[in-house]
């Protein structure tokens, strides 16, 4: 049996300053109608550019495809025209795509609906009227309720949940053969890329529609995929169905990418153990094996034998290793965290259980916080609402804990951040420090106190300053409060703070730009720690990261806190890494805390129906686990903080949902010692 | 296993060694040749403008009715004006006007223009109000008008000019600068400053203005031929050089008349504006990238 699509030996090469990157290379895979498989990698291993090069969309220059065969329905799709007719049939046609940024793939100043209507007229030769049914109909299948009217509707009308299903309409509108989500719901909230991955794979399903995910998250992979790819360095580095990669892997990459992910399931003594060093430098790629240099598993033979080929380890299961490295367990399920500990033992002991003491000291209490920031409108900026951002948000963080904050984007968690570190002037409410009370301090007062609570940012590129030598990045904080006395103490004190988070010292005359995400990131962190301070904000301090990267990070973060004695706001929207750190979690909806409690209560126990759905909704990367979970999918979308529901804010998405909870709002109770609960159920 | 160990450390960079950051600099501002070309080509022309009188063959302002609009010839390079004024040795002295003039205006209210760009930008508020208003006024103000006016009061001359230019540059830049300024101020790393603790002023001059610049840079270097030509026009009003004098741009006009017969007359000048605007805004990109560190590391 011939497959839909079958590639063959496929090369991409980009022309870099010169230099050849290999992006793709010598990648071979099929895809058989009706499948769902799975592109798993972490950025940079040219999973993206594999699925581009087949629909040739890769910019030329720099890239150009080299070599291979891409074998779609029988026909070699490399050797038409990359713009001729035929290729264009097949693009939008024959295979659909959807990319990462539902903000900026519409285009802005058309209806959606003629859009929509736009790709079925040119490809099934459709009369206008036609494809306007045909638009309707689409928009009603991807799960928009009210489609005859949301037809006409402009993209900026839609939330970017919303804006992924037209997206996902117009990749289907042409009754596609296959279709390619490129990240598709990355940039989205889990509760909504659980509704979206739910929905395609229901859809692909009913019209036997093959669909490629290209993700770095694993979790997605083990719940909706039925095969995987898994690709390092520009090639596929094992493959096998979803159950044998998960249960028996067998290159020691993937090995390492499942035991660097948290998971909700985990002991919460597990040490995440990541995987050392980087990804290697597609430009000057070695004639050995490309994981060799972060291979805990590495022989002698590997470092004298060429690169090693795909081989047939077990019944379609495929991967790219010479040693027999998980040959010696892994049959049963599990394999990530049992067989391979054994091996590892040596380089990662099981972490030491919390040595570390929480203190009865409060490091920081929040009173009723409030941030709202007015809505304007007029010439004269009349105030016409508020945007209650924040809105009456109390807790308290003991010295030498870790609170995590998790919520949907919108929800207010960022902001609380900076309101507490004064980045904004609260509305309301009182934010003490360490018994000073910083909610109207002077920031000429201020100051001084700045240097005991620094922040990590989330995004390592756009944090750290361009212009600025790395050393003095770190250095500033130093400067700035006076903390040494002369230049030799400075560079003492540098090179310590370099040491602390793993870099080299004698990078401190570089400039930012120099540095990968992860690298960036432990800059950050050697910012914030500059100033010997008790407490750090983490707002989505690893967020940013590739997986295997962000293991390193939480590491690093958490033997700092050992070893110091910090103090954490750890701000995330990832459950599981937030499980993984926190002492202490609160969840917010809508500006407000709903549950909060320690990590064991509130991820074993919720009892705030949203905490429940949240945590349904975020996948397990183990297909076992997930076969016998129990999915409820939260329905609609976050409203707008302008729009809330009366009483309740989350009763119009509730099931349990009464009249009453329509009626007033439930303010947050204690269900039990350090449990509180904003639900009249509870 | 605690921290990274040293190895780690060590393993995780295999960056190419460093060199010094003025090697640097030269390496990617000297990367392209036609960079050189640029900086030899300013180079000349300031030589050019202070050893004029070694290097003229004529008397720039002598006037010889018989010899008028003479076509090139061994004797005069580049011909005669209608005056009978040899052209080369013209646009030899005009180097002196036409260069004061634009850089001059354009590096003054240049940086007049940025850092009230600067201040507006970074404080905002009423600051920013009352110094954006006033450069709206200023923006309102026709430059010929005003240098009509400034003529009338200070008299003709070099300095009239300049201060007439200035004036009209000044908001452009600052406007510019504005833009750019909330921009980057709202990136991370300015908000990592602030929570940092670092006061204003060096929060303002580390981190935003060396941010800020190289849109600015660009447009300095475009601006610099547009003075030497607005020197031309306010020339031609009698509120710039006096008529013996010469600029490249006073040259353009009066030899335009004669276009059709004596081509050269407004050619010679214009083709020495354009080859030093050519080769300000070579040199200025050359300088913009030289000046980003993203670019510093290339090979």
């Amino acid at each position: 049996m011939s497959h839909l699509l079958e590639v063959r030996n496929l090369k991409t090469y980009f022309n870099v300053d010169g230099t050849t990157v290999k992006a793709v290379d010598g990648v071979s895979y099929h895809i058989d109608a009706g499948e769902i498989v799975a592109f798993v990698g972490e950025s940079g291993s040219g999973k993206s550019v594999t699925q581009y090069s087949g629909l040739q969309l890769i910019p030329s220059p720099p890239g150009k495809i080299v070599g291979g065969s891409v074998k779609f329905e029988g026909n070699d799709l490399l050797r038409f025209a990359p713009n001729g007719e035929e290729m264009r049939d097949v693009r939008g046609g024959k295979i659909g795509i959807v990319f990462q940024e539902p903000m900026t793939s519409l285009n802005p100043i058309m209806t959606v609906g003629k859009q929509i209507a736009e790709s079925v007229m040119l490809h099934l030769k459709m009369g206008k009227a036609e494809a306007r049914r045909r638009a309707i109909e689409l928009i009603q299948l991807v799960g928009i309720p009210d489609a005859e009217h949301r037809v006409d509707y402009y993209p900026h009308q839609f939330s970017g949940g919303m804006r992924q299903r037209i997206m996902i309409a117009m990749a289907l509108s042409c009754n596609p053969k296959l279709l390619i989500a490129d990240e598709a719901t990355t940039a989205l909230d889990v509760t909504t890329q659980a509704q979206l991955l739910e929905m395609m794979r229901d859809v692909v399903k009913k019209t036997n529609t093959s669909l490629i995910l290209v993700t770095h998250n694993l979790g997605i992979v083990a719940r909706y995929a039925e095969r995987i790819y898994v690709m390092y360095a520009g090639g596929i580095v094992e493959s096998g169905t979803t159950k044998e990669i998960f249960g028996s892997p067998k290159h020691p990459y993937t090995i390492g990418l499942l035991k660097a992910v948290p998971r909700l399931d985990d002991p919460k003594d597990r040490k995440l153990v990541a995987i050392d060093g980087l990804p290697p430098n597609l430009a000057h790629k070695s004639e050995f094996c490309a994981f060799l240099p972060r291979c805990p598993f590495k022989t002698e033979a590997c470092q004298s034998r060429p690169a090693p080929e795909l081989r047939e380890t077990g019944p379609g299961h495929f991967a790219a290793c010479h040693e027999e490295v998980a040959a010696s367990g892994g049959a049963e399920r599990g394999l990530a965290s049992v067989s391979i500990s054994s091996v590892q033992e040596a380089q990662a002991p099981e972490r030491e259980v919390p040595e570390r003491s929480v203190a009865a000291e409060t490091m920081l209490e929040v009173r009723h916080l409030k941030m709202y920031f007015p809505v304007t409108r007029g010439l004269l900026g009349r105030k016409v609402a508020d945007i209650k951002a924040v809105d009456d948000v109390s807790f308290e963080i003991r010295k030498g804990e870790t609170l995590g904050l998790v919520g949907e984007s919108g929800c207010g968690k960022t902001t609380v951040a900076r309101s507490v570190l004064r980045m904004y002037e609260p509305t309301d409410g009182q934010i003490v420090f360490r018994g000073h009370d910083i909610t109207r301090m002077s920031m000429n007062r201020l100051r001084p106190l700045r240097r005991e609570m620094p922040m990590i940012f989330q995004d390592p590129f756009s944090s750290l300053d361009p212009r600025q030598s790395v050393g003095n990045i770190v250095g500033e904080p130093l400067k700035v409060h006076g903390l040494v006395k002369n230049a030799k103490e400075y560079e003492e004190r540098l090179t310590e703070l370099f040491t602390l988070v793993g870099l080299n010292p004698g990078v401190r005359n570089r400039m930012p730009h120099e540095f990968s995400g992860g690298q960036r990131q432990r800059i950050g962190i050697a910012r914030a720690l500059a100033s010997n301070p008790s407490f750090i904000v983490c707002d989505e301090a690893i967020s940013a990261l590739d997986v295997s990267i962000q293991a390193q990070i939480i590491n690093l973060l958490e033997d700092l806190q050992r070893k110091l004695g910090l103090t954490y706001l750890f701000i995330a929207h990832d459950l599981s890494v937030v499980r993984h750190i926190s002492d202490r979690v609160a969840v917010m909806y809508l500006g407000k805390i709903v549950e909060i409690a320690d990590w064991k209560t509130l991820y074993e126990s919720p009892k705030h129906p949203y905490t429940q759905m949240l945590l349904s909704a975020v996948p397990i990367p183990d297909p076992f686990v997930e076969e016998r979970r129990e999915h409820v999918v939260i329905q609609g979308e976050v409203p707008s903080l302008l729009n809330k529901p009366k009483g309740c804010s989350f009763s119009n998405r509730c099931p349990f949902a009464t009249a009453a909870c329509k009626e007033s709002e439930p303010p947050l109770r204690s269900v039990a010692e350090g449990h509180g609960v904003a639900c009249l159920r509870a | 296993m605690t921290t990274p160990s040293a190895a780690d450390a060590a393993s995780m960079f295999e960056l190419p060694p460093q060199t010094s950051s003025v090697r640097r600099f030269l390496r990617v501002f000297l990367a392209r040749k036609i960079v050189i070309a640029g900086l030899s080509v300013l180079t000349l022309m300031v030589l050019m403008a202070i050893f004029a009188p070694l290097l003229a063959p004529h008397d720039p302002y002598g006037q010889d009715l018989s010899m008028s609009l003479k076509q090139p010839s061994a004797e005069y390079w580049l011909g005669t004006d209608m005056l009978g004024r040899d052209v080369l040795s013209r646009i030899i002295y005009g180097s002196r006007v036409s260069l004061i003039v634009g850089l001059v205006a354009v590096l003054i209210a240049g940086a007049i223009g940025m850092t009230i760009g600067l201040l507006s930008g970074f404080f905002g508020g009423w600051v920013d109000t009352v110094l954006m208003r006033v450069m709206d006024a200023m923006i309102a103000i026709p430059m010929i008008v005003l240098a009509m006016a400034l003529g009338a009061i200070l008299g003709g001359g070099i300095v009239n000019v300049i201060v007439a230019l200035g004036i009209a540059i000044v908001p452009a830049y600052a406007r510019l600068m504005r833009g750019q300024v909330l921009s980057v101020k709202q990136s991370d790393y300015v908000m990592a400053g602030v929570v940092t603790g670092v006061g204003n002023v060096r929060n303002m001059l580390v981190h935003v203005l060396p941010n800020c610049l190289s849109p600015l840079i660009v447009l300095l270097t475009m601006n610099l031929g547009m003075a030497i030509l607005a020197e031309a026009g306010l020339s031609f009003l009698g509120l710039g050089i006096a008529p013996p004098g010469a600029s490249w741009g006073s040259m353009v006009n009066d030899g335009y008349r004669y276009l059709l017969s004596n081509p050269v007359l407004s050619l010679a000048p214009g083709v020495a504006i354009l080859i030093v605007v050519l080769a300000f805004n070579v040199v200025g990109d050359a300088l913009r990238d030289a000046l980003d560190p993203r670019l510093r590391g290339m090979e």
